[in-house]
């Protein structure tokens, strides 16, 4: 019976089965909830499919949202991918996880990963991947599974709520996730993988969840174009070879200490932060009539 | 540890797993218990949920579960319009309950058979849900299985003839609930199973003499 804890005995699996961390969290999954393999790479691909479709929708949206805070953004940065600083897959990155952001707050079609509030980051860098390494649909599909093996040891030893753990532990947790997906995409192995999700996670601890009005919007919609890109960052440091001197299993400690020991008015109660901000106050009263 | 899918899904419709997913599902779970279709909903609305109902579409995804609807069903988005062009009078008013969850809502249904029935539950996080009342019992229930909602007569035994039924069809029961309003009066018990109830074997435990009525809650975890 496989079982694993931490991010060290996933990646520890791994190496012995001499296979990638996709392939321990299908085993897993067929073991405990009792889904074939067969069955799970079908529920994984049309998850993937819904992540794609909400992506290209995204990247058209010109509606806005019912409070009227978010909406259009994708378009602008999509439009303006080849003239920026960072370079077009950069930007396309950031425009797609806007946009599938953006796509959430219209109440279309998303897919939670690991949370509806931080649903475009892990799309939007798979995408950027594999659009770059020339992946087929099978490599994202592992990846998929890999991003969601590195959620399952966050979940077990934190929280990806961001009512628990602030957004460090939904948009922190996404890039992670993304991370390892990448490194696995770029056909890095599962030590590399970890030391990916160590440093995606250790450079967003301690982020505050104060969405405006209580509204998966502000500063959500536009947090998930930027974190895409910080994971593509982190798995690019880590192929790179650049460690991180503390372990992914203790980043995932401290991210857990530090959700507990952060106020609760920065814990996803519009009742601190920017939610309280004195604009963040007149929109809360403009949306709701109070 | 929560599983695969748990992490990477559900697919849903936004914008919010707690305010939108879970809410369809609370709804969704109120239509099933009802049992019929819906043609009133009064809902009570509860903490964060009387606060940002409007921005996260909280009317529309228990509406449009109270129809029917899934978490992923696009058609959550027009619930509102949806439910009155199907003639269903819906309203949506605060409430404050003591010590209740946040993000609490009571249904109070009404099916087109004149059934009615009132219930409450919770979206905890994540799409996920607990039902905590139906009418007058405190129950327990995350529509993750499938439900058996029996409502007996507090006597000796009953429970044992129930579970033999449910043993003779080779179902397995994961959680069971057993309440009562006082001793020797109507009693409730909730058996969660990890297969799919059969209408026969409903019938069967609504043939035991104590049983006031019986009825399955399908789960509603059935995407894919």
């Amino acid at each position: 019976m496989i079982s694993f804890n931490s991010i060290a005995e996933l990646v520890e699996l791994a190496q012995k089965a001499n296979c990638p961390i996709s392939q321990i969290v299908i085993q897993w999954e067929m073991e405990n909830n009792f889904v074939a393999e067969e069955k799970q790479r079908a529920m994984m691909l049309k998850n993937w499919q819904v992540m794609e479709e909400s992506l290209k929708r995204g990247l058209k949206n010109y509606e806005k949202s019912v409070s009227g805070l978010t909406g259009g953004d994708a378009v602008k940065l999509y439009a303006y991918r080849q003239q920026g600083y960072t370079g077009e897959a950069v930007l396309s990155a950031a425009a797609s996880a806007v946009g599938v952001s953006e796509v959430n707050a219209v109440m279309g079609r998303i897919v939670a990963c690991p949370t509806a509030g931080s649903c475009g980051i892990v799309p939007a860098a798979i995408y950027a991947a594999a659009e770059k390494n020339g992946n087929n649909i099978d490599e994202i599909v592992d990846a998929l599974f890999t991003a969601s093996g590195i959620g399952m040891v966050v979940e077990a030893n934190a929280s990806i709520a961001g009512a628990y753990g602030g957004c460090q532990a939904e948009c922190g947790t996404a890039a992670g996730m993304a991370a390892g997906a990448l490194v696995q995409l770029a056909g890095g192995a599962p030590e590399i993988v970890g030391n990916a999700v160590a440093l995606a996670i250790k450079n967003l601890l301690g982020l505050a969840c104060d969405p405006v009005a209580g509204l998966v919007e502000v500063p959500c919609v536009k947090r998930n174009g930027f974190i895409a890109v910080h994971a593509m960052v982190a798995a690019d440091m880590a192929m790179a070879g650049v460690q991180s001197v503390i372990p992914v299993d203790d980043v995932i400690d401290a991210m857990n200490r530090i959700g507990r020991s952060m106020p609760s008015s920065i814990k996803e109660t519009a009742e601190g932060g920017l939610a309280t901000t004195k604009t963040g106050l007149r929109l809360t009263k403009e949306i709701f009539g109070k | 540890m929560r599983g695969v899918f748990d992490i990477v899904g559900p697919v849903m419709i936004g914008p919010s797993s707690s305010h939108t997913a879970g809410a369809a599902r609370l709804g969704l779970m109120a239509g099933k218990i009802l049992g019929e279709r819906v043609v009133k909903a009064e809902i009570l609305l509860h903490g964060s949920f009387a606060q940002t109902y409007r921005g996260h579409g909280t009317d529309k995804a228990l509406l449009g579960g109270i129809m029917g609807f899934e978490p992923e069903d696009e058609r959550l988005r027009d619930a509102l319009e949806i439910a009155r062009d199907k003639g269903i009078e819906y309203s949506f008013s605060p409430v404050d309950i003591p010590e209740a969850h946040p993000n609490t809502a009571v249904l109070m249904l009404t099916g087109e058979k004149g059934r009615t029935v009132r219930v409450e539950g919770a979206s905890i996080g994540g799409g996920n849900i607990r039902i905590s009342q139906i009418g007058d019992f405190e129950v327990h229930l995350t529509g993750k299985y499938p439900a058996l909602v029996v409502v007996h007569r507090d006597r000796p035994g009953v429970v044992n003839k129930i579970t033999t039924i449910i043993a003779r069809y080779g179902i397995n029961i994961a959680y069971m609930k057993l309440s009562r309003k006082n001793r020797g009066q109507e009693a409730m018990m909730i058996l969660e199973t990890d297969d799919e109830l059969t209408g026969e074997m409903i019938e069967d435990c609504s043939a035991v003499p104590e049983i006031i009525k019986a009825f399955a809650i399908p789960s509603i975890r059935g995407r894919e």
